[in-house]
């Protein structure tokens, strides 16, 4: 099987790195601070291959650069250094993390999605619920009016948000249901890949697994890769396949997830779970 | 034909906020399943039953030996084998059904069931006619398996592990918390598998399912595998 994503020594730097940031930072060293040169290194040497239709989590505390990473392969942030090739760019022979805006534009519109913890990052909020979609669909290279209103509505209907509801703003919605709108956005243009960044934070138990529920329904049934970043073990636990720890930056351990949860090998997982309500 | 070959196999944890101390679940086991065969594992709490099941599901990563599994694209060293490997076997022909039901919270049983194979019409009728003769009640089928009574979940757990028909299948106390009558359900739901060719490795305390089940037993002492009889010879040696 090949792979769909191989991700090579990816690495974030604030701030001026000096001639030995990398080696003074990290879980060891217990900082992600330069003591030299007060570079903050957000992840350092991240690699790793994601196959296709797998959920890969990322787990770690806050500052720990799970988020910098899909930050990075989504563009959002430009790194400082390493690699990413994604199959269906160019045969994965070409980084993407080198390409053009232009071309960053395309494999964004038309190969990945992402979903964000905080709704106001992944909608705009002065468009309708559909007019979100519809934006998707139009970036994707879809024309037509009507056949982009029928699928909006058929997203909606997808994600469970009454289809009526297509004209209205999101900022008229409840948490769960903005969030079930960027899902539904995120999956507009059918991507081979979908990050997902801390995306129940926040909200209530009884919408989180409903919202979880529906990830994992869209997941079986679209074959769509993941990479579900949170700081929540039991999220991890429901949603994904395998799982990279990380901590000051640096990815400490991987492993089947259910492996990592029971059998952790390194002395930070082992804390980790051993910390789960 | 041996689905399953395990070698020298060794389990240790080491756990690091004791100072790395070492625990050893199992050491040194050999055995093997071969198509279409039930396998019971006995032995006392803590003798390692369930380290073994869960090495070769590779919930737990075995320190040394190897359990090769012929699967249906070729034999793979599960101990081994890389993780995306494993996720594919998983997926496909290798199914393990623990003691108690884990699910997201507010799926109803019968999408529950559904899990590994889809929530289309067809799955759902499969699952319907599972739960059926498991004699969940039909007014559970939408409800939330959460709240449901032992019984009641571990029949959902049984069902969702089978309903795929895995080639290997690990099951955990399957008929623990069940009344007599759908014990037998299992039995023969379990029975039906091993007939179109499932190979079983199934832990239990209860005589009455291995006995109706088991080929034969291994049984655990300690982390070591210290019999590898047929079940009448267990009944025997114990009676």
């Amino acid at each position: 099987m090949s792979t769909l994503l191989e991700v090579r020594n990816l690495t974030k730097i604030y701030g001026e790195p000096g001639e030995h940031t990398l080696e003074r930072t990290g879980p060891r060293a217990g900082t992600n601070i330069c003591p030299d040169t007060e570079a903050i290194v957000a992840c350092a040497n991240v690699s790793f291959d994601l196959y296709p239709g797998e959920v890969l989590g990322i787990v770690g505390e806050s500052g720990s650069g799970k988020s910098t990473v899909v930050k990075l392969l989504y563009f959002d942030m430009e790194r400082t250094l390493g690699s990413a090739w994604l199959k269906p760019y160019l045969d994965g022979h070409s980084d993407i993390l080198d390409a053009s805006g232009q071309q960053k534009r395309y494999i964004r519109n038309y190969l990945m999605g992402m979903v964000y913890q905080n709704p106001r990052d992944g909608l705009n909020f002065r468009f309708t619920s559909g007019g979100n979609i519809a934006e998707k669909l139009i970036m994707a290279g879809h024309m037509h009016v009507g056949k982009i209103r029928e699928r909006a509505s058929f997203l909606l209907d997808r994600t469970e948000v009454p289809v009526r509801r297509m004209d209205d703003l999101p900022s008229s919605f409840s948490g769960g249901m903005q969030q079930r709108v960027q899902i539904a956005k995120a999956i507009a243009n059918n991507p081979p890949l979908l990050f997902l960044d801390e995306v129940t934070t926040g909200l209530d138990v009884s919408v989180q697994a409903r919202v979880l529920d529906l990830i994992r329904e869209l997941q079986q049934e679209l074959g769509i890769a993941m990479i579900v970043v949170s700081h929540d073990l039991s999220v991890i636990r429901m949603l994904t396949d395998r799982t990279l720890v990380m901590k000051h930056g640096r990815i400490v351990e991987s492993g089947l997830t259910d492996q990592i949860l029971q059998d952790p090998q390194h002395a930070y997982t082992q804390l980790l779970v051993s910390s789960l309500l | 034909m041996n689905i399953v070959e395990v070698q020298q196999l060794s389990k240790a944890f080491e756990l690091h906020i004791l100072g790395g101390k070492l625990i050893h679940a199992l050491q040194e086991i050999n055995f093997s399943i071969s198509e279409g065969e039930v396998i019971g594992l006995t032995g006392k709490s803590g003798s390692g039953k369930s380290s073994l099941m869960k090495c070769v599901y590779r919930t737990y990563l075995p320190s040394s030996g190897a359990i090769r599994y012929a699967s249906r694209s070729g034999v793979i060293d599960l101990a081994s084998a890389p993780d995306h490997a494993v996720i594919a076997l998983r997926r496909s022909e290798i199914r393990y059904c623990s003691q108690f039901l884990s699910v997201i919270p507010r799926v109803s049983a019968l999408d529950v069931v559904c899990q590994f194979i889809g929530r289309s019409d067809d799955a759902r009728a499969q699952a319907s006619l599972l739960l059926e003769r498991l004699g969940l009640p039909t007014e559970l089928w939408d409800a939330y398996p959460v709240t449901f009574s032992g019984g009641e979940q571990q029949r959902i757990n049984v069902a969702r592990a089978i309903i795929a028909r895995p080639r290997l299948l690990l099951i955990d106390e399957p008929t623990a918390s069940l009344d007599a009558s759908t014990k037998d359900t299992v039995i023969d739901l379990i029975r039906e598998l091993r007939r179109g060719g499932t190979s079983v490795l199934c832990i239990s305390h209860d005589t009455y399912t291995l006995n109706r089940l088991a080929d034969r037993c291994l049984h655990l002492e300690g982390g070591r595998l210290v019999e590898n009889i047929a079940y009448e010879q267990l009944v025997d040696s114990e009676s």
